[in-house]
């Protein structure tokens, strides 16, 4: 198929739109038994029009259409020690890296040293768990939010957020990023039963893996968190290390380690 | 760019010869399973290919005692030995027996769902690993034995390490295309907002995997009605996708064909067009034309028809949109360049993908069908002679070169005198000779367009036999009253 030469410079000229030639009809064109009719045509998804084109798509999808290439390697640097302090985790490539740092240190609570696995949960979680003044509002208004991104719903206590969350949204009923807060007041009703249903969830879990909510202390000796300062932010700067050692649920790795 | 993707995404390590081969049985299977409106496909990552090569030899399947033997050693130990574990597990879950014998097996996927919640990184990506093994099954009760995972996998989209996105995106991109049972679980959850809050990652390989999960979720069946109307137009999607189809030195070609299919099927849907031309689909789409084809003239063409395919068919539907002919200004698509563009892509298709044909002159038949102007462009470019070459091709191929030879005659005799004389007549009077009757019964057309307004035509047609030509489909029912118009148009003139 040739192309006229003056095709190519037209492509890299300027936009420009052609004058049209002047359109002049004569009724006859249309009358029987001819039938031609000048119009944009659609074809609708799953018309055969389309199936040439949709099987080179999953040919492609299917990894048959490609050549041979080589797996490129991941690119390996000088081994490095992670820079949060008490952290002896050592790597060579950033990948790595970057997934350790923002599961272990990123999005981490600075009370109480959970890490979540993205802000939007480590902000929920300060909210419910260390602040009081929510606490005050939460029994006058319903400020449980809905943790699924995109649900504006709010509830007045975290029990009826995880009946939507379940009902609504068919979360698991044991998702591991909303379990129920620890009370930390003896005094308060329902604390018995809190502690008590914490305490089976997390024995359950502590024999599969470290999830990241697990209170495995059971005696967390903290006062209630009256009084606590709001004015700054409590999520640790990703910059910023702490001196007071490894986060909660880390266990110190012997691989890969350098002493420290 | 995309061997490099292909190089992540499982490398065949075997001959070109046998590759042609499979190649052609995947095709034959792909169309059947395309007729049967079951097209589906699922992508699996795999990144450590290279050891698995050097060993020579792949994984052993797992029996029962094994599987739980690595479940257990992944609990407890050095981390460096869970690790260990799971990565047994993920190569013994390579094979479908091994599959089968864990997804059997009480408590092995709440055992790996707390792995995959860990907070360990290198057990979380591991834990994925096998979850995104599973999810590549083609048994339905494999696949769907991950879907006490899919909450998780949905949350970590918004958690910061790309590796693991990207893996979450295939694992959640293979189990949308498993059954409407999974959809209807996955869309509660929020999988569209979190699709949404994630296209703004800035890394290449997650807006891959992005791209391909929605395509999925959108090639659905029930999505015209379910899930476009609803979640899809209603989010920040569509401009976060025409975004990423904009040309220029950002565009990836791996991305842009992800959410190139994207729109392709909400656009096919035809559910809000008027939305996407809003946002300015037809002149991005327009603009990224002209890129393919200026990417074809500088031979960085490898590929390029998987993109060209898509954006191809998204510009031909919106030009059916009403709006198009109202609206002014941006929205529309009037710059000649496009048909140049479509024409160079043409010639490209001709050479690399004859298949692709029809679709490209399906968009010109859009072009120029309402649009003086653009007809005006195919005269002044000298491009009715390149449609001519493509005559010979394919019945369907000839049906529509007519139909676009005659979208430019029917606007009246100055367009005619401009196809007369010239090359166009010799090669009328050869389809007259073709046996298919559509093609032939729109040779008739075009021949009654220039008869009319071209009347000298008659005498030269007269002359080149052309009365004994139209004889041979004197007694064909379809034909039968045009032919015979024809003639007398002929006589008399």
């Amino acid at each position: 198929m040739q192309l006229p030469p003056a095709l190519h410079a037209r492509l890299a000229a300027g936009p420009g739109t052609a004058e049209p030639l002047p359109v002049a009809r004569d009724p006859a064109a249309e009358a029987a038994p001819f039938r031609f009719a000048a119009r944009p045509v659609r074809f609708p998804r799953e018309h055969e029009f389309f199936e040439d084109g949709d099987v080179q798509r999953h040919l492609y999808l299917q990894d048959v259409l490609l050549q041979v290439a080589d797996v490129p390697e991941k690119p390996r640097v000088p081994a490095f020690t992670c820079q949060v302090a008490g952290c002896c985790q050592v790597f060579d490539a950033l990948d790595d890296y970057e997934h350790h740092y923002h599961t272990l240190h990123g999005n981490v609570c600075s009370f109480c040293k959970r890490a979540f696995p993205s802000g939007h949960l480590l902000d929920a979680h300060i909210l419910e768990w260390h602040d009081s003044l929510f606490q005050i509002l939460s029994e006058r208004q319903d400020m449980y939010q809905c943790l699924v991104e995109g649900c504006t719903e709010k509830f007045k206590t975290s029990r009826d957020r995880k009946d939507h969350m379940v009902r609504m949204h068919l979360y698991p009923v044991d998702f591991r990023f909303d379990k129920p807060k620890k009370s930390r007041s003896p005094a308060s009703p329902g604390a018995g039963t809190q502690a008590s249903a914490d305490v089976q969830g997390n024995s359950g879990e502590r024999s599969e893996g470290d999830a990241m909510e697990i209170c495995t202390e059971p005696a967390v000796a903290s006062p209630a968190p009256v009084g606590e300062r709001r004015t700054y932010s409590h999520r640790i700067p990703s910059t910023v290390c702490f001196g007071q050692g490894a986060t909660r649920g880390f266990k110190s790795s012997k691989k890969k380690t350098k002493q420290c | 760019m995309w061997s490099r993707r292909q190089g992540r995404l499982r490398p065949v390590v075997c001959g070109v010869e046998e590759l042609r081969r499979r190649g052609r049985e995947r095709e034959a299977v792909l169309r059947k399973a395309r007729r049967e409106q079951q097209l589906v496909s699922k992508r699996l990552l795999r990144d450590d290919a290279p050891e698995e090569a050097g060993e020579g030899c792949v994984s052993a399947i797992l029996g029962e005692t094994e599987v739980q033997q690595l479940l257990r050693q992944a609990q407890r130990g050095t981390e460096e030995k869970r690790e260990r574990a799971l990565v047994s597990l993920r190569r013994g879950l390579q094979h479908p027996e091994t599959q089968q014998t864990f997804i059997r097996l009480e408590g092995s996927m709440r055992t790996l769902v707390g792995l995959l919640t860990s907070n360990q990184a290198l057990l979380q990506l591991e834990a994925a690993r096998c979850l995104h093994e599973l999810s590549h099954s083609e048994q339905s009760t494999v696949a769907e034995a991950c879907l006490p995972a899919t909450s998780y996998l949905l949350t970590y989209l918004s958690s910061h390490s790309s590796d693991f996105i990207e893996l979450c995106l295939y694992t959640l991109g293979n189990l949308i295309v498993e059954s409407e049972a999974v959809r209807r679980q996955l869309l509660p959850q929020g999988i569209v907002p979190a699709l949404a809050a994630c296209i703004q990652s800035p890394h290449v390989a997650v807006l891959e995997a992005l791209g391909f999960a929605l395509s999925q979720l959108l090639q659905a069946k029930e999505a015209p009605e379910t899930i476009i109307p609803s979640s899809i137009l209603a989010s920040t999607l569509p401009q976060h996708m025409l975004q990423l189809l904009q040309p220029g030195p950002k565009l990836n070609p791996g991305v842009a064909v992800e959410f190139a299919w994207c729109l392709h099927y909400i656009i096919c849907s035809q559910v809000s067009n008027s939305l996407l031309i809003a946002h300015g689909a037809l002149s991005t789409l327009g603009l990224l034309l002209l890129d393919l084809a200026e990417a074809v003239q500088r031979s960085e063409d490898a590929g390029l028809e998987l993109l060209a395919c898509p954006v191809l068919r998204c510009v031909s539907n919106l030009l059916t949109e009403a709006e198009v002919e109202t609206v002014g200004g941006q929205m529309q698509l009037r710059d000649e360049r496009v048909v140049a563009a479509l024409f160079i892509l043409l010639q490209f298709f001709f050479q690399k993908q004859p298949s692709l044909l029809p679709e490209g002159l399906w968009l010109l038949n859009n072009l120029t069908a309402n649009s003086p102007s653009f007809c005006t462009s195919l005269l002044s470019l000298d491009l009715i002679e390149p449609l001519l070459q493509l005559l010979p091709l394919s019945n369907v191929v000839s049906v529509m070169v007519l139909t676009v030879l005659c979208n430019v005659a029917e606007k009246g005799p100055a367009y005619c005198q401009r196809l007369w004389p010239g090359p166009l007549l010799p090669a009328l009077l050869q389809t007259l000779f073709f046996s298919d009757t559509e093609v032939v019964g729109q040779s008739l057309e075009l021949l009654h367009l220039l008869f009319l307004y071209q009347p000298e035509a008659v005498q030269v047609f007269l002359q080149q036999s052309g009365l004994q030509a139209l004889e041979r489909h004197q007694e064909e029912a379809q034909l039968q009253d045009r032919v015979y118009a024809l003639q007398q148009a002929a006589l008399q003139g």
